[in-house]
């Protein structure tokens, strides 16, 4: 059994912990770091997978994070293909696979989130996948090749965006279900969920809301049919699911840290053990944009982080996380971008046109703004970006549901102006 | 293939062979040329792709407006001739162009 000892060991090499280990060098970190990944591939991008790549326009080269040879060139051990088992808290080890031992001053938990399992029989039946790896979107964009019918089930991010895929570029005859009354409900507003949701029917989408899944039966070890709640049934020929994710907590949870629907950290994303930290999907935290703590999954967040504590470990200094939350969804020709953590609003204003299919749905608070989904509105996404990235103080009074209710009222002139005033305070 | 010489604020610079119909920032990340990120994957979304464009310079004024507007966003100053490599797509054309780096991504 060999050991060995790195100041930095990342466990995870995804977005975030491939990031983290760049982002320890930028910020003159010297000592040693290494990152474990238990997937084969060197670490890759994710969102192509329902995009780029799951039609075809994207090779597997394209998904690269960074080359192989900067890992080398950065000193970074990158050991792939290799799962840690169990993390010893007292001792500052760690065990792999295979019973080797690494030793660690500095852990960063990356471990990203698995596919959450459909909760019924039929889950082993050919034709039936969920989406997360570079093989599942290998295997998927095989089958749509071949397939006629598609089920989509659940109405996120994930199975929207397959499910356009699906219709619009292999066109199959698609049926998007989803349980809830509204589409992408777990962050999604009502406004911006109402017109993804006709915007997915006008691509000849059929999709069915407040309409559970019972089960899957097959044929000759084939899926055949989607049964749904009411008893109706979907013949098909593929299932794609996307009802969320689990969260890698295992590790974390059996060595007694908290865990709080993700490895809960606090607002420096240090753990409850000051040198073990959790970074990207499977960490929770005390945001900034909201009340209580969130757990995020986007390209955003499992960046942001991972710099935000290549910072820490590289300087020792302890700050609070305060990035902006932002994440983009494409679906065919239509793009949703979304800023800030609107949960637990009480009242929504559009801006801009529904008609046009280019607007913002604001979100409020009592009065204060929580952020927005921009539809096929780049520039007010970003605008709204700059805004909420600026102390509140300066517009928060400002920008209040019946400021933005007027009819000459423009995000982006807005923003021009917050910036102006920032500067302003700067001088003074 | 078309080339493309990325110059480094350190001074060094890489010449590399680019791919007809691939960009600029995607080039850099695979063949392994420091300082371009583009962390969002090249969808206009993130301004780690930030580059200086010196040669030709005709090419710097044809930004879009949503690439004007992310480049708010970029770590390092913007000048007149910064563009977002992932919106630069190689061609025969483009053979010979030549962008400097920034001093931080993000
Ligand atoms: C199909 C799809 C489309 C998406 N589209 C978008 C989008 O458009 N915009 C956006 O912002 N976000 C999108 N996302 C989300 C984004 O990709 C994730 O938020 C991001 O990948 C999270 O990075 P991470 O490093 O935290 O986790 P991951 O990328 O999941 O990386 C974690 C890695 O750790 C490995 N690992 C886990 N446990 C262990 C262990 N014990 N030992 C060793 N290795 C381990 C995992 O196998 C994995 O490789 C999408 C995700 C998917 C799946
Ligand atoms: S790669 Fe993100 S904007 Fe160019």
């Amino acid at each position: 059994m060999a050991r060995v000892k790195f100041d930095v060991v990342i466990i995870g090499a995804g977005k975030a912990g491939s990031q983290c280990a760049v982002s320890l060098r930028d910020e003159g970190f010297a000592g040693t770091i290494a990152v474990f990944g238990d997937e084969p591939s060197i670490p890759y991008d994710r969102p192509p997978l329902s995009k780029a790549f799951l039609t075809g326009v994207e090779a597997t080269e394209d998904l690269v994070l960074r080359a192989q040879s900067v890992y080398a060139d950065q000193k970074i051990d990158l050991i792939l293909d290799t799962r840690v088992i169990a993390l010893d808290r007292l001792n500052h080890t760690l065990e792999l696979e295979g019973g080797d031992e690494v030793e660690f001053d500095e852990l960063v938990i990356a471990t990203g989130a698995r596919v959450r399992p459909l909760p019924f029989d039929g889950v082993d039946l050919d034709g039936v996948t969920g989406l997360r790896t570079i093989d599942d979107a290998v295997q998927l964009r095989a089958r749509l090749q071949e397939a006629d019918r598609v089920v989509v089930i659940g109405g996120g991010f994930i199975g929207l965006e397959v499910a356009a895929v699906a219709a619009s570029v292999f066109g199959c005859t698609v049926t998007l279900v989803e349980a809830l009354p509204q589409l992408m409900s777990r962050t999604g507003l009502p406004e911006s969920a109402a017109y993804v949701a006709a915007h997915q029917r006008a691509l000849g989408i059929d999709v069915l809301l407040n309409t559970p899944v019972k089960g899957l039966r097959g044929e000759g070890g084939r899926v055949a049919v989607v049964v749904l709640g009411d008893g109706r049934e979907l013949a098909t020929d593929v299932v794609v699911y996307g009802i969320g994710v689990i969260p890698g907590t295992d590790l974390a949870e059996s060595a007694g840290l908290e865990v709080a629907n993700g490895i809960l950290v606090d607002r420096t994303l240090a753990t409850s053990d000051p040198h073990i930290w959790a970074i990207g999907d499977c960490a929770s935290y005390p945001s900034v944009f909201t009340a209580g703590v969130v757990r995020l999954e986007s390209v955003q967040n499992a960046t942001d982080q991972a710099r935000h504590v290549a910072r820490a470990i590289a300087t020792g200094k302890r700050e609070p996380y305060v990035s902006v939350p932002w994440f983009w969804s494409d679906q065919a020709e239509m793009r949703i971008q979304t800023a800030g953590l609107t949960t637990g609003f009480d009242e929504t204003v559009v801006v801009g046109n529904r008609e046009d299919g280019a607007f913002t749905v604001l979100a409020f608070l009592d009065g204060r703004l929580l952020g927005g989904d921009s539809v096929n509105a780049s520039r007010d996404h970003l605008a709204l970006r700059k805004i909420l990235g600026t102390e509140p103080s300066l517009w928060s009074a400002l920008l209040t549901p019946l400021a933005a209710r007027a009819k000459e009222f423009s995000l982006r002139e807005f923003a021009r102006n917050v910036d102006s005033l920032k500067a302003s305070e700067t001088v003074l | 293939m078309p080339k493309v010489t990325y110059l480094h604020a350190d001074g060094t610079e890489d010449v590399v062979d680019a791919q007809d119909g691939v960009s600029v920032m995607r080039t850099a990340v695979t063949k392994g040329v420091k300082g371009i990120v583009g962390e969002c994957g090249g969808e206009l979304m993130c301004a780690t792709c930030h580059v200086y464009v010196l040669k030709p310079v005709n090419l710097a004024s044809e930004r879009s407006e949503d690439e004007d507007e992310m480049l708010e966003f970029a770590a390092s100053p913007r000048r007149d001739n910064s563009r977002l490599s992932c919106q630069i797509i190689m061609d025969e054309p483009l053979d010979g162009l030549v962008v400097e780096t920034p001093e931080a991504q993000n």
